[in-house]
């Protein structure tokens, strides 16, 4: 399966990292080769395995729904690129 | 008289508790060293004055008598473990500045027991990496050299600045992660002593995600004794993370006994791949060799999936890598770029993840966005997850079989040069994980443990592999393994 440049073009933006028009060839290539180097796993036969989710075989662990913490608004935005008025700011989301 | 800083961890923890010598002197010797070595690029953020005050608390803790095993010891932490008010940056571009205002599970055990901080150490950028050049903080350089060749080289990656850290003697022990390799390759490229726990073994929390069903954390040491006690601190379970196991954790120092007889050892003939060094070969027939001498019993087995491992990790590990990496979005902490006039929060997020990310992690996150994509998720994501399962399912039935570790080689290769490998695709530099990546995908325990030299004068490593949650005896192997090797080799100090 090899990648395409309108293939590299609508990863990268799915995956919201912004490239350069003139980097995609070399990305899609990159990306290709990577795939290649999976496609070995189409040789194995996996009828009727199951996926793997958990590596030992556990329920997950339930806790009572209760409030465990709070309270640490000044914590949490401490380390914010940019916050104000307790809030979290980015750029204009709705015209 | 030894250096204090180059002790072990467990003769440093006697002599402490002997009142031989005190937490501050150890820790003054490690500072010192660490001051001197700033050319191997191992600490990027040195904490002195937190190392000095945890060192004068062990002391008063050691004085008044019943003090853990860690209680004075100083370490380095790898970058990766969040620790409160110091820089942690998973040597990202993207977190800079980031200073946490929580410090992680594995880090507050280290500390409650008395351990002591140096300072954050280098690593490959989110842990993606086998050499430790994909950092934003530079190249680590390993201590070692090939004889009187100056050539700088990798200490492996990720954990490359806890592996020099240790093997240059900056620091007792140092921790490290592991989620195809990234504790065993590099403690195996500089000598030294790294062990990856079965998986829930020890606490996530704080810890920086990479792959969040591969990723593990542990200890990297001296000696395979300093590993059992380090780990004995950092293991438990924790509310904090799920996937956290209940399961008493033992004493691993006490399952040194250094008898294996009876034990019986499987070498998987799968492993010798094509291309192996002839001193790879040589050295693995040789540990085989030690451990029959020791009183085990040898056998062939075969892990009929092996070679689908790599496949199948790096298709799990970048879906995994490019949800968790999600979070990067320039909004809650880390670096924001500057935006144009215009510019909404698409542009925010696309221009802060691109200045931010390094090429290695960008690459990943994209292929792990493709493969999670519509129309493509069966075909390569769950057919890697079924994949994995029939990876498990060959060592559990090499376990069920009466196996009780198995012995291979811990890398392909001895310790290559800083930038040799610039030039080759990615899948190349992924080939370095080739005998570790069975290990994450099955969640077992793994030990890297030094075994010889090559014939340049760099050391190379077996591995171990254990039946899970049973550390205690994959370690005791591993002790009659080191005990026989006799690896003393240092690096002879250059920096």
């Amino acid at each position: 399966m090899s990648i395409d440049i309108d293939t590299a073009r609508k990863v990268a933006h799915l995956a919201r990292i912004r490239v350069e028009e003139a980097d995609l060839p070399a990305l899609a290539g990159e990306l290709s080769g990577i795939l290649t180097f999976m496609e070995q796993l189409n040789e194995v036969d996996v009828t009727g395995i199951e996926p793997m989710t958990s590596v030992t075989p556990m329920r997950l662990k339930r806790r009572a729904d209760v409030v465990t913490d709070g309270g640490i608004q000044a914590r949490i935005l401490s380390n914010a690129p940019d916050a104000r008025e307790g809030f979290f700011a980015v750029p204009k989301v709705v015209e | 008289m030894t250096n204090l800083n180059e002790l072990t961890i467990a003769a440093a923890r006697d002599a402490l508790r002997a009142g031989e010598v005190t937490s501050v002197d150890l820790t003054m010797a490690c500072m010192t060293a660490m001051d001197a070595a700033d050319g191997l690029n191992a600490f990027v953020h040195k904490t002195p004055e937190i190392a000095l005050d945890q060192a004068r608390a062990a002391d008063a803790r050691l004085q008044a008598g019943a003090a853990p095993a860690m209680c004075g010891i100083p370490l380095g932490i790898k970058d990766l473990f969040c620790t409160k008010g110091v820089p942690s940056q998973a040597a990202s571009r993207i977190l800079s500045g980031f200073r946490p205002e929580y410090e992680s599970t594995v880090t507050t055990k280290l500390f409650d027991a008395g351990a002591v901080m140096l300072g954050k150490l280098n690593m490959d950028e989110f842990a993606m990496g086998s050499s430790n050049e994909t950092s934003c903080y530079g190249d680590v350089v390993s201590p070692w050299r090939r004889g009187n060749d100056t050539t700088a080289l990798t200490p492996g990656g990720s954990s490359g600045g806890s592996a020099a850290a240790v093997a240059a003697d900056l620091c007792l022990g140092a921790t490290g992660t592991d989620t195809g390799g990234s504790i065993r390759q590099p403690a195996a490229f500089t000598g030294i002593v790294g062990i990856k726990p079965t998986y829930g073994r020890v606490s996530r929390w704080g810890v920086v995600a990479f792959a969040s069903s591969l990723d593990q954390a542990g200890p990297m040491a001296k000696t395979v004794r300093d590993a059992a006690i380090m780990l004995t601190a950092m293991a438990g379970e924790d509310a904090k993370d799920s996937t956290s196991a209940a399961i008493p954790v033992p004493d691993f120092e006490a399952a040194l006994t250094g008898d294996i007889r009876g034990k019986v050892i499987g070498i998987p003939e799968e492993y010798s791949i094509d291309g192996m060094p002839q001193e790879i070969s040589d050295l693995w027939a040789k540990g085989t060799e030690m451990l029959k001498d020791a009183g085990a019993k040898i056998r062939w087995i075969s892990l009929p999936h092996t070679k689908y491992a790599l496949p199948a990790y790096y298709v799990i590990a970048p879906a995994e890598a490019s949800s968790n990496l999600a979070r990067y979005d320039g909004v809650r902490y880390g670096h924001r770029a500057k935006l144009g006039q215009g510019d909404g929060i698409t542009e925010m997020y696309e221009k802060t993840r691109a200045e931010g990310f390094g090429k290695e992690v960008q690459r990943r996150v994209m292929i792990g966005t493709y493969v999670l994509s519509a129309g493509f998720y069966d075909a390569y994501y769950n057919r890697a997850r079924k994949v994995r399962a029939l990876i498990k399912r060959d060592f559990e039935l090499a376990f069920a079989d009466g196996i009780d570790a198995i012995l291979t080689p811990a890398t392909p290769s001895a310790a290559f040069g800083l930038g040799e490998m610039a030039e080759a695709d990615p899948v190349q530099m992924y080939l370095n994980d080739v005998f570790t990546v069975t290990v994450n995908l099955a969640g077992l325990p793994g030990i890297s443990v030094p075994a010889g030299l090559d014939a340049k004068g760099l050391p190379l490593g077996l591995q171990l592999i254990g039946r899970p949650w049973e550390e205690g005896d994959l370690l005791n192997h591993a002790h009659v393994l080191e005990r026989a090797a006799g690896f003393v080799s240092k690096p002879s100090k250059w920096w």
